[in-house]
């Protein structure tokens, strides 16, 4: 099959990524509709599952290597602080302790885009780095580090985006405390403003929500010689490799980075950590294999965060609903050091509107730095943008729905290109009718009684529609099972049983012939990070693609073993026979025995993007909530989740992602929260009793409606990634549905007892 | 308790049977010695590398006796995961706030970082590796993986440990009976609906 180099070009955001990639040359024959499929599409269980309920999954935390040694990491009490002195000496004469690393016997090594070094003297935010101590256990290391005497220059700290905004707030960075902006116009909103017939303004207000994954972030890493391999709770292993081959100066080449299972990320494990980098250091030094791991508080503390956000939002509109201006104008907190907070992408891109101004702020202040959290920016932009149009919706009389279709585009407003495809009226259509949307409060808090209900929704636009360079090698056997190996990861979404579901319905064979391995940088062909909800949308066209190559190959070899004429030969079912005589038929498991090195290979790669269209997923949720107006609690009884998301690859998996997205965004919407003490700037939630999160007394009557079909203008398999999605439009449909409830309009996240009181305190 | 449980059909473990009856109290539980060089000859494979590991733990874990040298601030999932290698049992939270770490001792289901190991002494713990025979499933492993009840997996041991918990104590709960024993275990992928599915199709099956 032949193949071309291509520089693949895809958005995220405002940056416009480019690689070079090796694609099919030609359009791929698409995967045939999923009614076709045995496997495709069904309800196939995990491939992982065995290994994850017996306890027999070993994730990096679980790792051992013989003469493992542990490194604790000491991090800054303080969230604004200099480094006068170390003095080690007593926690190296503790029994066990081997090796201890500080700014003082460690080379500079920069980090966070220079912004700061592996050992920084200059401590930005309770948690940055101080030390790093390696013992014979994880109790030892942790003893030393409390024998570690630090001398402090204290200084003043700035913790919340308003007070580090002042003229005269303390500095975190010489060049102050704003990072980079994002602006963007389009049109010309002051005078989109004047066209309007109407117009509403309003701020909302959003908290600091934390991944807290199950599984702390820790390495374990090995050093041969001049070789390092890393085994990393990680969600990019290529990533880890080249961020860590460039902090230590090596060859990517030389630093293999393997994960194997991982206990969540939300996307807090696309980066390497300090610590891996520390623990390589000293496995340097001491000779031995280093396991270096977090501990929840420091999960807390320091590796990231979805970033608060204050979003004032302007809308104009005509009469009859048209917008004519939109603008949002807002800042957020990204921690101590370069990271983003803005949160506009979906006022810029998911309504028709020709004027838009967008001037968005991100605000050094003394805590962790954010990361990507599931879908960042979306899902707090998506709470304030759809909270204001159920409030325009209201000011002009019209139903919700209506406003948002009267809105509705056909084209990418920022590149003036159509989708190839986007079914949100229709998730709109199913979703409205699944919740009884007509059942809802006409005049929202009407209600009598204690209790009240309301229904809202909210609408949701990503990108996920993934993207080369990805690539899967898959191997026969000659006892005719498959194997399949590429540099992904299976974070949880169901990436192993997928490759495997595709592999066995292109190849006609029994899936449990097919076997996965993913997640090794140093066996594996490239693919890139499972954040975006890139990763199905991107590996699945390319597992597609070796499974055909697989099948042609297998074709050929037949044709040479029964020496007949390769176009008079039919597979069927892992049998390739003669169409004209029936005597001539093997098996593929006979055709790679055959062979002389018995077994063939091949290596699949994902399409290009096509041109000229937008890719993006789209889907709309409904929330009914009951609304206990003594108590202030909400109750959410059940969510609606309608969307089109492509194909569907696997049923199971995709439910329960959704699931989970459903629910992280009730955590988001209800409870979730990160608290800073403003005098003493330190984190008062470092714990899971204080953070608090969903369990299962909170889950909602959850349904999932996907409303479309496979996408083959986007690749062969047709798919669009479902992780980021699922959480979008969760918060913003329950604060519309509280509102319809309630009748008051509570404009900041998480939506608590207190503040549901308090808003009906002023209502009365 | 062996009866029980071959009476409930929860595991056809044959380590409970084994460990019969008249074990607690019957062993000496803890005794502290000073130092190294007083170690039984019982001990002398595992190097004295850290020096506070003082204490002999004695406790049943999956049906085998097991005699342990250890530091006495160790948590019970510290001494299942670093002393014995049973790496299922997870540490999320450490300090008993989100169930990761469940394990079913005396039938009844503890969260093993927020214990002290001495506190297990003489005690009966099972654990997610002894629910399996061999390399077989018990069922109500089997009944989440039918209804994927888990999707990154890590705090997987600790459901199915509550669950198995819960089975013990009532062998056929309601929808709320589970929700509400399974509340204090923390799933972060949010995988819940399909946690409770697999509950109740475990508790369906073995009718």
């Amino acid at each position: 099959m032949s193949r071309k180099i291509i520089k693949s070009k895809y958005d995220l955001y405002e940056e416009k990524i480019e690689t070079i990639a090796e694609v099919p040359s030609e359009k791929e024959k698409p995967l045939a509709p999923n009614s076709k499929l045995k496997y495709v599409g069904k309800d196939v269980n995990r491939y992982d599952g065995y290994d994850k309920v017996s306890g027999s999954a070993i994730y990096t935390i679980d790792k051992v290597l013989p003469n493992m040694v542990f490194a604790r990491v000491m991090v800054s009490p303080h969230p604004h602080a200099k480094i006068k002195s170390i003095d080690v000496s007593k926690a190296l004469k503790l029994k066990g302790v081997l090796h201890i690393i500080t700014n003082e016997n460690t080379s500079e090594i920069p980090w966070y885009y220079n912004t700061s070094k592996l050992f920084d003297k200059h401590l930005r935010y309770q948690g940055d780095e101080v030390a790093c101590v390696a013992a014979e256990t994880e109790k030892i290391a942790e003893e030393a580090l409390s024998l570690i005497k630090v001398e402090y220059e204290i200084m003043p700290h700035v913790v919340t985006a308003e007070s580090a905004m002042k003229e005269n707030a303390p500095k975190i960075h010489n060049n102050g405390n704003f990072g980079r902006p994002s602006e963007y116009t389009r049109g010309n909103f002051d005078e989109g403003i004047k066209q309007a017939d109407v117009t509403i303004e309003d701020t909302f207000t959003t908290q600091v929500e934390v991944h807290n994954p199950t599984e702390v972030h820790c390495s374990v890493v090995n050093w041969d010689g001049g070789k390092l391999t890393v085994w990393d709770s990680t969600q990019s292993i290529f990533s880890v490799r080249d961020n860590v081959a460039q902090s230590l100066g090596l060859n990517a080449s030389d630093v293999r980075v393997v994960k194997k299972y991982m206990g969540g990320g939300f996307g807090s494990k696309l980066e390497a950590g300090k610590y891996t980098v520390m623990a390589a250091l000293l496995a340097k030094k001491i000779g031995r294999p280093v396991k270096a791991a977090m501990n929840r508080r420091e999960m807390n503390l320091s590796v990231g965060n979805r970033p608060d956000s204050n979003q004032t939002i302007t809308i104009g509109t005509k009469k009859d609903g048209t917008f004519t201006a939109m603008s949002h104008i807002a800042y957020g907190v990204m921690g101590a050091y370069p990271s983003g907070s803005s949160s506009y992408w979906p006022l810029r891109s998911i309504y028709k509107c020709p004027n838009i101004k967008i001037d968005n702020k991100s605000i050094y202040i003394n805590a962790g730095r954010a990361r990507p959290f599931r879908a960042p920016g979306h899902v707090q932009g998506t709470f304030a943008l759809e909270s204001i149009i159920d409030d325009l919706a209201l000011k002009l009389g019209m139903d919700p729905i209506e406003l948002r279709l009267k809105n509705y585009t056909e084209v990418d407003q920022d590149g003036d290109v159509p989708y190839t495809s986007k079914l949100l009226k229709e998730a709109y259509e199913k979703g409205a009718e699944e919740i009884g949307w007509k059942n809802r409060n006409k005049i929202p808090g009407s209600q009598t009684g204690e209790i009240k209900t309301g229904i809202g929704m909210a609408s949701q636009i990503w990108w996920g529609g993934g993207a080369p360079p990805s690539y899967a090698t898959l191997k026969l056997n000659s006892d005719g099972s498959a194997k399949i190996f590429s540099g992904t990861q299976d974070i949880g979404t169901g990436t192993y049983t997928f490759m495997q579901q595709i592999a066995a319905d292109v190849l006609e064979i029994p899936i449990d012939k097919v076997n996965v391995d993913l997640g090794d940088t140093g066996t594996m062909p490239y693919s890139g990070g499972s954040g975006g909800s890139m990763t199905a949308p991107s590996v699945s066209p390319a597992v597609y693609d070796a499974a055909i190559q697989m099948k042609q190959k297998l074709i050929s070899n037949a044709a040479a073993i029964l020496e007949v004429d390769e176009s008079n030969l039919i597979y069927s079912s892992g049998n390739i026979s003669s169409k004209n005589d029936s005597s001539k038929s093997i098996e593929i498991k006979d055709v790679v025995g055959k062979i002389h090195e018995r077994v063939l290979v091949t290596t699949g790669a994902r399409n290009e993007n096509p041109n000229g269209y937008a890719i993006n997923s789209f889907g709309a949720q409904f929330a009914k909530v009951e609304v206990d107006t003594m108590t202030g609690i909400v109750r959410v009884k059940k969510i609606v989740a309608a969307h089109d998301i492509g194909r569907v690859l696997n049923r199971k998996t995709l439910e329960n992602q959704f699931y989970g997205g459903v629910i992280m965004g009730l955590g988001y919407a209800l409870m979730e929260n990160r608290v800073i003490d403003d005098y003493t700037g330190k984190v008062l939630t470092t714990n899971l009793h204080d953070y608090k999160m969903p369990t299962m007394q909170d889950m909602p009557d959850i349904k999932v409606i996907i409303v479309s079909e496979e996408d083959n203008l986007i690749s062969p398999t047709g798919v669009k990634g479902i992780g980021e999605p699922a959480m979008i439009p969760t918060p913003g449909a329950i604060a519309n549905a509280v509102f319809n409830a309630i009748g008051v309009r509570i404009k900041s996240l998480p939506i608590t007892p207190d503040k549901i009181l308090e808003a009906l305190n002023s209502k009365s | 308790m062996s009866k029980d449980s071959e009476s409930n059909k929860i595991s056809r473990r044959n380590f409970l049977g084994k460990a019969g009856t008249g074990i607690v109290g019957s062993t000496i539980l803890i005794s502290s010695i000073g130092a190294a060089d007083k170690t039984g000859p019982d001990l002398a494979e595992a190097p004295p590398i850290d020096p506070k590991e003082t204490d002999i733990l004695n406790l049943w874990v999956n049906g085998k006796k097991q005699k342990l040298k250890i530091n006495p601030s160790s948590t019970l999932a510290e001494v299942l995961r670093n002393k014995l290698n049973l790496t299922g049992t997870k540490i999320v939270c450490n300090q008993g706030a989100c169930g990761g770490c469940t394990v079913v001792m005396d039938n009844k289901a503890v969260y093993a970082c927020h214990m002290l190991a001495l506190d297990a002494a003489g005690k009966k713990v099972v654990t997610i590796e002894g629910l399996l025979e061999g390399e077989e499933l018990n069922h109500l492993q089997e009944a989440f993986i039918e209804k994927d009840g888990l999707q990154c997996g890590f705090c997987t041991p600790g459901q199915i440990m509550s669950a198995y918990a819960l089975l013990l104590s009532k062998p056929n709960p309601n929808r709320e009976d589970i929700m509400e024993a399974m509340s204090g275990n923390i799933c972060r992928c949010g995988a819940y609906p399909n946690i409770l599915d697999s509950v109740l199709l475990a508790v369906q099956n073995k009718n």
